[in-house]
């Protein structure tokens, strides 16, 4: 891949908390990574490997220790100024006292986007997640599931060309899980936005991916990638062999770890 | 069933008020008690029903510098707490000179005041009632302006928003609560501030200057009357700044 295409590319990045008390956490150690345009890559791993961490610094929310991130060539700073990336958290983050609408609206009304345009885009945004009849709701009248959805909807507002996604589906229940994976491969499909996506679940990873960055603690670092090159992404891979066969690559890569693995890993496709 | 709540909560005061006034007239009136010390529920009833519209006259005097200050107050407490909170520097100097304000009893300086004004102008009142209500408006918008979310605080950040930006819609409608309750807490302070001013001074159409002739003229009965007059004065500011509040936040839509 050559750096021009490449989304983000991550070099040696190492990170330190310091604690109050004079502790040092290493949370990320020598992590280096790709992410081309358009590509799909979710990040997996025990809780605390770092995950949120590394979708941090990508965002310039907290500075990395050591190594270099870059952001469509630029460094991360000038690419959360030229807002090139969308973000959904771990926690939905909406504002309690502003309505489902004004939650989507939010990004667009802060950089300037008229009344008219931010209507229309929230309109389409919420008939994407579904949720029409509660634009005029506030964030206490909604699910846990359902504001996550309006969290997600918020990160795809300004249409960017990288998604930054740390467990969004977390909340969600196995239908609407589904339903939204499906929404977001479609979204990408149509947008050919990247998408570094934070997950727990194994099959969820495996269906939407392009590849599967392998996560390990203490201290954080990556201990395989797995590469899956599905030809299509619909309802029947779901089912499909080639599916199968990668959700066991991913568990026993997790499992197992990168060098000790008993079992069948290292399928074709690794 | 909110309705209800709300009767239920009320229920208990009111009774309890109720008995209070009935026990008082039987004591007063079984023990002869002289109206110089203690007059009657139903003679300050009477005194008040008699002076009634010079009442209402002397309380719009003291109610205008009360607002006044409430507003003033008010407005440069949150204003003041906005800046400090961006500068960390000023938010430090201002804590002891806040600390200050809070123990001092503002009204103490009304002599001083009316010298400086002349004793015919009611500037000195609304300056004492708006500086004893800047300081829990300060206090309070402060307090709410410190308590965002952290994830709201990485979401402005990703959005590379102005610092304008953050405070106009993240921190300010996140203080929202605090405000209000700072204004619910400056409502009753203001009155009593502009009152006790009165006490020493300056014009003599106010409320608090009904009460101390009164007492000087022996009608002690007359000034319960403008003392009750005084207590209406307090529960109308604090229950109009507590209907703003419930009314904001029922429409902000829960927290
Ligand atoms: N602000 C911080 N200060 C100190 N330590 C931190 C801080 N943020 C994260 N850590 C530590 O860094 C490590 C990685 O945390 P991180 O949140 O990235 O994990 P994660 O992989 O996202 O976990 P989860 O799956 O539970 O969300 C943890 O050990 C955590 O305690
Ligand atoms: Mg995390």
């Amino acid at each position: 891949m050559s750096a021009t295409r490449a989304a983000v590319t991550i070099q040696g990045v190492d990170k330190v908390f310091r604690t109050r008390k004079g502790g040092e956490v290493h949370a990320l150690s020598d992590v280096s990574l790709e992410v081309a345009a358009g590509e799909f890559v979710s990040l997996i791993g025990p809780s605390g490997c770092g995950k949120s961490t590394l979708m941090r610094l990508v965002a310039d929310l907290d500075p990395a220790t050591g190594g270099e991130i870059t952001v469509f060539g630029k460094t991360v700073e000038q690419a959360r100024k030229d807002q090139d990336y969308g973000i959904a958290f771990q926690q939905a983050g909406l504002l309690p006292w502003r309505t489902v609408r004004a939650n989507i609206e939010l990004p667009l009304e802060i950089h300037g986007v008229d009344a008219r345009a931010r209507k229309e885009r929230s309109d389409e945004l919420l008939a994407l997640i579904g949720l029409e009849d509660f634009a005029d709701h506030h964030p206490d009248q909604l699910s846990g599931g359902m504001k996550q959805r309006v969290a997600i909807a918020r990160s795809m507002a300004e249409r960017p060309r990288l998604l930054l996604m740390d467990e969004p589906f977390g909340a969600l229940d196995e239908m609407t899980r589904e339903h939204m994976q499906n929404e977001l491969v479609a979204l990408c499909q149509e947008t050919g936005a990247a998408v570094i996506f934070v997950t727990h679940s194994i099959p969820e990873a495996v269906f939407l991916s392009d590849r599967v960055v392998v996560m390990s603690p203490r201290p954080g670092r990556i201990t395989d990638i797995i590469d899956l090159s599905f030809s299509s992404r619909d309802e029947d891979l779901r089912e499909d062999a080639a599916f199968y066969k990668g959700v066991t690559a991913v568990r026993s890569a997790l499992h197992g770890g990168a060098d000790a693995s008993p079992g069948p890993r290292g399928v074709e496709n690794r | 069933m909110r309705g209800s709540t709300t009767a239920r909560t009320m229920l208990a005061p009111v009774a309890l008020g109720v008995v209070a006034i009935a026990l008082w007239q039987l004591l007063v009136v079984a023990f002869e008690v002289k109206p110089f010390l203690v007059p009657s529920p139903s003679g300050i009833a009477g005194a008040f029903t008699e002076s009634f519209s010079h009442i209402v006259d002397a309380a719009k005097v003291t109610g205008l510098n009360a607002l006044i200050g409430l507003v003033v107050g008010g407005l440069t407490g949150i204003l003041v707490a906005i800046f400090a909170n961006a500068l960390r520097v000023l938010s430090q100097m201002l804590a002891p000179l806040v600390a200050a304000l809070a123990v001092i009893p503002i009204v103490a300086l009304a002599p001083v005041f009316y010298a400086m004004f002349g004793a015919a102008a009611h500037t000195g009142r609304q300056i004492i009632a708006a500086i004893a209500v800047f300081v829990p408006m300060y206090l309070n918008t402060l307090n709410g302006l410190r308590q965002v979310e952290p994830v709201h605080r990485d979401l402005m950040r990703s959005y590379a928003a102005t610092a304008e930006q953050a405070n106009r819609l993240l921190l300010l409608p996140g203080a929202v609560p605090y405000v209000l309750n700072g204004l619910k807490i400056g409502s009753s302070l203001a009155v009593i501030s502009a009152l006790i001013a009165e006490y020493f001074g300056g014009p003599a159409n106010g409320l608090g200057k009904a009460i101390t002739s009164a007492a000087a003229g022996s009608n002690y009965t007359g000034a319960w009357a403008y003392v009750l007059g005084a207590v209406l004065l307090g529960a109308l500011f604090y229950g109009v700044t507590a209907g703003i509040e419930a009314w904001a936040l029922r429409r902000r839509g829960g927290s």
